[in-house]
């Protein structure tokens, strides 16, 4: 079906929800007010492992405006099974229920819920609850527990495990050139502006309407359904605005599960709000440790690699993420192993924080393949060419499309790569030392199973849904331009809902698979559409468009117009009309195709890029500035290349974070994270961020998915810290192993 | 002495202030612990001003006191009686875009758009400052705004471009 | 936040009668005092909510000085033209902390008071004896990076956070205070305090005195004065460490060096005995790293922040290097100068 429509796919339109973001009309969990409606306040616990012998809430409960004190003591009753309080995405364990007993897993678990009929009340009454506890021998010391490291015998879901080639132990053995270094990645936390939270709408009928601030309406809903008890057909939640989620939003948070119980408990509508310093208390990115040893030529070709990691997870749940496949997959060296394992600690789950797995395997290996490169006294960007795998090194297949080396030529072009010095410590400004460095970024292509709906109406405005979300992503965008794109009706016309369990489904918006899939999912929608509007239209006197099939017309600005005369046309009004139709609508579900699943197993599907990164840093203090970044990309069709670049600008500035700022600091005596607060747990601010080129390279794939589109939320981030780390390095000649690089390390 | 007291802290009722708010005039029974910020939202409805970590760590809460950008979350009411207090849903006219509003659209300088009330009124607080005129000075200036989704580039680019129309007329 | 009486005083003497000893904090800007009553830090029985008192003004003072309101804003300082033209290291210290909006609302009293940033200060689930005198130090053997390495105590390592008393503590400042006892003036040196045995009073100040203005002497160093600041991120961050200096170079001579620390104590440290070793020098290398040694003697880290010996002492260097040439940092570029 062609298209003459000019805002399409391809143009960069601005963001439909711009004007309700800019004026403050997007409202966001946290700000719907149901009628009496009680605010909720988490009392957070103090000790990292033991139980509770004892709560005394009298004082808090004198405070006026209390209502109620939710403790293990008093809460309702809710699903007894483990498995009912399982959610989609959960690892294998045994979920985290808050308020279950009177059992401590990690410091700041929930161990209260205040109701009050202010927040100020609440908020107060909170730190009125005295709690007692009986403390046990607790372990949040990340390098002791590595070294009792394992690999779970239940694994998840998409843990994908390490495919071993040659005999990378021999290849080393014989390897003239070889370099052994570990890395070392610091526990991340989250932190999207707005505060995880949930308001809660009993309903006079019984139903219930959750207002959450969640990556995926449906999973919350199946989740709620299940632990409570509930009947989902009456539980309703709501997130058309996200402020932000990065993987916290992809797993309902404990905060969610208090305000149900609470709601419950109460019947009455309840709103529970994170603080930020609670937000340190759920998920986070695991901390890492790996272990890269590389064999190679004395030409620089590589001979072996040995790729070996372990992440953190909590005692009760066995977070897993892929971590050390990206460095197999990315390199044709004929002899290659991995071996990854988890590390149990007294801390909440770790999981999945903007391109999990690879934003630190990749990243951490980026640094490992700069080492060999200077080992090879070879140009870092000339070692990576010469040892370019055209295909999926660890699984043995070709890629349904992989422009690395376009990426590698275009980034190089712009950033000037050439006239980089090989030597560290040679460029330098003043009192600054200047560095280049390079990486390479990769992330999955994925597509996920996704229903959309279309409702044309009479007057020629058309409605798309989805259950998904925007967590600024542009998906209500997106949408809006591939119906636009496949209807021929101007943005104006066209209203993209998301953001509703009741809408068709969807899964959690996560891991970059939101455009191809839901955009996919829409263009089915509008295309079973276009085909009842033609059939419509052959109702209309004296058939304009005679027997005209769907590929002999196209729709323009509300018209059916015929491809081969032009005058001939019908209005979408006239066709509805002539049908006896008030309103056409559709609903598709974008599987990927039978064709699509073959072509799954026998080709890989990734997105690439390159990353060139510029620090300069004082000589004598150690001062490090990221001057410039260029990032190209490598991601098959570009929808919005508006949007899709400030996606990669996002992920370039969340990895400058993991480079040089984003650490939280644990006291391993009090097992408890301390820099609980945005002003301690550095994340980039305006004047750390400067130059940032984003280049999208030419990568057409068809195959990868329906409308070619690889998706982008995460690759920005992948590899970013490591060319600045390399950049470091080269202004330096200090090889910091530890991310992030902050100014201590680079000390003498 | 000023009338405003409250002597025992067991009293429930509240103080009366008086603030023009986005150019209404009002007068608000507030208890002496709640700050601007939860005003705002939970008494006025004013949900546009976010609360991103409530403690003056992230600027999300940002509006205009008296033409001068604050971080309402750590400003009590009470302590600004007769105050004029602008927010984001102040910034436009009508159906007008104020043109920070409006350049943050076309520059594309939010994403999740949490922060984005925050980032502009302080970026209207920028303006009327007048100290902020290189590229340098509008980063470090805006530095008091953490935007997660990272769209730092685009503010300031949005931001200059406003600055720049102003300096041309 | 706690339930609290609250008053409004109009004028310094209701204020000082509303603050008579007990559980009452004077608010001011709030940006300090609020956060903590939020974080269940302070739990102050009575708020004297003194921003109506007529403490905003700064005014020439008949010495050629300069008298900072009190109230006046951090911001409404930083800009003022005399302050500006006059004492550019404070202008300047002021506008390297904190944010702009930040800044629009604390007051000048309210930074002299601001209290530390250490994590187990603001955790009331942790151990802090500045917090609850006798609980212990929880940052003594634990996360302590952004701790004291001069002056601390077995009670206490914590580090007052300012930027703008670090300038101040350059510039020879009193503070001025009315207390139940009538006025008087503390020189800024001896206005914070070290935590020896009792880390919770964290300044001289008796209970239910009032600042109510900060004097800056007539002695202006407006050629040879710089104020460098490093922390964790380029802007919006405490210091690790940061070197305010004022000096006064005659003939290619110093003839006069003002040294002080932030970041690196319970106060802004300064070693006026220390900087006498620069009298009379010419500038060079040699001659700042003798005195960046005399200043930080016995400086030493408690693990984490063992960096930060090393590094004020290179700071304190590039600082006196920077004034010496008067070429100040800039707060916007963020190349060290």
């Amino acid at each position: 079906m062609a298209t003459t429509a000019r805002i399409g796919i391809g143009s960069p339109l601005s963001r439909v929800d711009g004007i309700a973001k800019v004026t403050g009309q997007a409202r966001y969990a946290a700000e719907h007010k149901p009628k009496d409606m009680l605010y909720g306040f988490i009392v957070s616990g103090a000790i990292a492992k033991g139980r509770i012998t004892g709560i005394d809430d009298r004082k808090a409960r004198g405070v006026p405006g209390v209502v109620e004190i939710v403790t293990h003591e008093n809460r309702p009753r809710t699903a007894w099974l483990d498995r009912s309080h399982q959610d989609q995405l959960g690892p294998p364990g045994s979920t985290f229920r808050p308020l279950y007993d009177d059992k401590i897993l990690f410091s700041g678990q929930p161990v209260a819920l205040v109701l009050a009929d202010t927040f100020e009340a609440a908020r107060h009454a909170a730190t009125l609850v005295n709690v007692a506890y009986e403390a046990e021998a607790h372990n949040t010391d990340f390098d002791k527990a590595v070294a009792e490291r394992y690999m779970p015998s239940k694994k998840r879901d998409n843990y994908i495990a390490p495919k071993k080639r040659g005999d990378p132990e021999k290849a080393l053995a014989k390897a003239p050139l070889k370099v052994e270094s570990q890395f070392h990645l610091a526990v991340e936390h989250h932190n999207p502006m707005e505060m995880h939270a949930t308001t809660i709408e009993w309903m006079d009928d019984g139903s219930i309407t959750v207002h959450d601030k969640t990556q995926g309406s449906q999973n919350t809903q199946a989740y709620l359904s299940s632990a409570f008890g509930i009947s989902a057909s009456k539980i309703r939640v709501l997130n058309p605005y996200i402020g932000g989620g990065f993987g916290s939003g992809l797993r309902p948070q404990y905060h969610v599960y208090l305000a149900m119980l609470a709601a419950t408990m109460m019947e009455r509508s309840v709103r529970v709000v994170m603080t930020r310093q609670q937000m340190f208390t759920h998920v986070h990115r695991p901390a890492a440790e790996q272990r890269v040893t590389l064999g190679a030529e004395m030409d620089g070709r590589l001979t072996a690699i040995v790729n070996e990691a372990t992440t953190s997870t909590s005692r009760y749940e066995d977070n897993m993420e892929n971590v050390v496949t990206w460095g197999l997959m990315n390199y044709a060296c004929p002899n290659a192993s991995g071996d990854y394992a988890v590390a149990a600690m007294d801390t909440a789950t770790s999981g999945d924080m903007r391109a999990p797995g690879a934003a630190t395997g990749m990243t951490l290996f980026e640094m490992a393949i700069d080492e060999m490169a200077e080992a090879a006294r070879l140009d870092p960007l000339a070692f990576r060419l010469l040892n370019y795998s055209e295909d999926d090194a660890m699984n043995g297949t070709p890629f349904t499309s992989k422009a690395l080396r376009e990426a590698f030529a275009e980034g190089a072009e712009a950033f000037g790569w050439a006239e980089r010095k090989a030597e560290p410590r040679q460029m330098r400004e003043g009192r600054e030392l200047v560095g280049w460095g390079v990486a390479t970024g990769m992330w999955d292509a994925l597509f996920s199973k996704t229903s959309a709906g279309a409702k044309l109406s009479a007057n020629g405005d058309l409605e798309v849904s989805s259950a998904g979300s925007d967590i600024g992503t542009g998906t209500y965008t997106v949408m809006t331009q591939i119906a636009t794109d496949t209807l021929g009706l101007s943005p104006e016309r066209i209203t993209a809902r998301l953001g509703d369990s009741d809408l068709p489904t969807s899964p959690v918006e996560g891991g970059s698979w939101g455009a191809a899939s839901t955009g996919a999912a829409v263009q089915m929608a509008c295309q079973s559409i276009a085909a009842k509007l033609l059939k419509a239209a052959g109702k209309v006197d004296g058939k304009p468009l005679g027997s005209a099939g769907i590929d002999d017309v196209e729709f323009v600005d509300g018209h059916i117009v015929s491809k081969t005369n032009p005058a001939a046309s019908v209005s979408f009004t006239d066709a509805m009309r002539a049908a006896g139709l008030n309103s056409i609508e559709a609903e598709e579900t974008a599987t990927g195709g039978i064709s699509g699943m073959i072509s799954q197993m026998r080709k890989s599907r990734n997105t690439h890029s390159a990353i060139f990164a510029e620090v300069k840093v004082d000589e004598e203090l150690g001062v490090v500035r990221v001057t410039r970044i260029v990032c190209a990309v490598a991601a098959g069709r570009i929808i919005n290349p508006k949007t899709a670049r400030s996606q990669i600008l996002g992920g370039v500035v969340m990895g400058i974070g993991m480079a040089l700022h984003e650490e939280t600091m644990m006291d391993t005596k009090l097992g408890r994270f301390m820099n609980h607060n945005l002003a301690e747990y550095h994340v980039p601010a305006n004047a750390d961020i400067d130059a940032i080129d984003v280049i999208f390279v030419d990568e057409p794939d068809p195959e990868v998915t329906p409308l070619g589109v690889k998706g982008l939320g995460e690759i920005g981030i992948v590899g970013t810290a490591g060319a600045v780390a390399n950049a470091i390095w080269h202004a330096t000649g200090k090889r910091v192993r530890s991310l992030p690089i902050t100014i201590d390390k680079l000390q003498d | 002495m000023d009338t405003a007291t409250l002597d025992t802290p067991a009293d429930t009722y509240a103080i009366t202030i008086g603030l023009t708010i986005n150019g209404q005039q009002r007068r608000l029974p507030v208890e002496p612990w709640t700050t601007l910020l939860d005003l705002l939202r939970e008494q006025e409805g004013l949900t546009g001003t976010k609360k991103g970590c409530d403690h003056g760590q992230c600027g999300a809460c940002t509006v205009l006191i008296d033409g001068k950008r604050v971080n309402s979350c750590l400003t009590l009411a009470v302590s600004r009686d007769g105050a004029d207090v602008r927010t984001v849903e102040g910034l436009a006219e009508g159906d007008r875009l104020h043109p920070l509003q409006q350049a943050f659209i076309d520059h594309d300088a939010f994403q999740c758009g949490y922060c984005t009330p925050g980032q502009l009124c302080s970026a209207v607080g920028l303006l009327a400052e007048g100290k902020a005129k290189s590229r340098d000075e509008v980063r470090e200036m805006m530095s008091g705004n953490i935007c997660r989704c990272g769209a730092y580039t685009n503010i300031t680019d949005a931001v200059l471009e406003v600055l720049g129309e102003g300096s041309v007329k | 936040m706690n339930r609290f009486s609250y008053a409004r005083p109009s004028d310094v003497a209701d204020a000082v009668r509303e603050g008579r000893p007990g559980d009452v904090r004077y608010l001011a800007g709030g940006t300090n005092l609020v956060d903590l009553m939020k974080e269940n830090v302070e739990r102050p029985a009575r708020i004297v909510d003194i921003n109506r008192l007529p403490l905003h003004d700064i005014d020439d003072l008949p010495d050629g000085g300069l008298r900072l309101g009190a109230l006046a804003t951090n911001a409404d300082t930083a800009w003022d033209k005399r302050v500006e033209e006059r004492y550019p290291l404070l202008a300047s210290a002021i506008l390297a902390g904190a944010s702009p909006q930040l800044r629009n609302a604390a007051t000048n009293g309210g930074n002299l008071n601001q209290r530390t940033r250490c994590y187990y200060f603001y955790d009331t689930a942790t151990p802090c004896n500045k917090r609850e005198p006798g609980s212990g130090c929880g940052a003594i053997g634990g996360v302590n990076r952004i701790h004291a390495i001069l002056g601390a105590s077995a009670a206490c390592i914590a580090t007052h956070p300012s930027d703008m008393c670090v300038a101040l503590a350059a510039l020879d400042a009193t503070v001025r205070v009315t207390g139940a006892q009538g006025e008087r003036a503390i020189p800024i040196a001896d206005y914070h305090r070290l935590p020896g045995a009792e880390p919770q009073w964290d300044n001289t100040l008796a209970p239910g005195e009032l600042v109510t203005a900060i004097d800056l002497p007539n002695e202006r160093f407006t050629e040879h004065y710089t104020y460098l600041k490093l922390r964790d991120r380029l802007s919006y961050a405490f210091a690790l460490v940061s070197v305010a200096v004022a000096m006064r170079v005659e003939e290619g001579r110093i003839t006069q060096a003002r040294i002080a620390l932030g970041g690196v104590a319970h106060k802004p440290w300064r070693v006026p005995n220390a900087e006498s070793v620069l009298h009379g020098e010419t500038p060079s290398q040699n001659a700042f790293l003798a005195a960046a040694h005399a200043i930080t003697e016995g400086a030493h880290g408690h693990g984490e922040n063992d960096f930060k010996v090393g590094l004020v002492r290179k700071a304190i260097v590039r600082a006196l290097a920077q004034a010496a040439a008067g070429t100040p940092q800039s707060q916007t570029d963020k190349r060290v100068a």
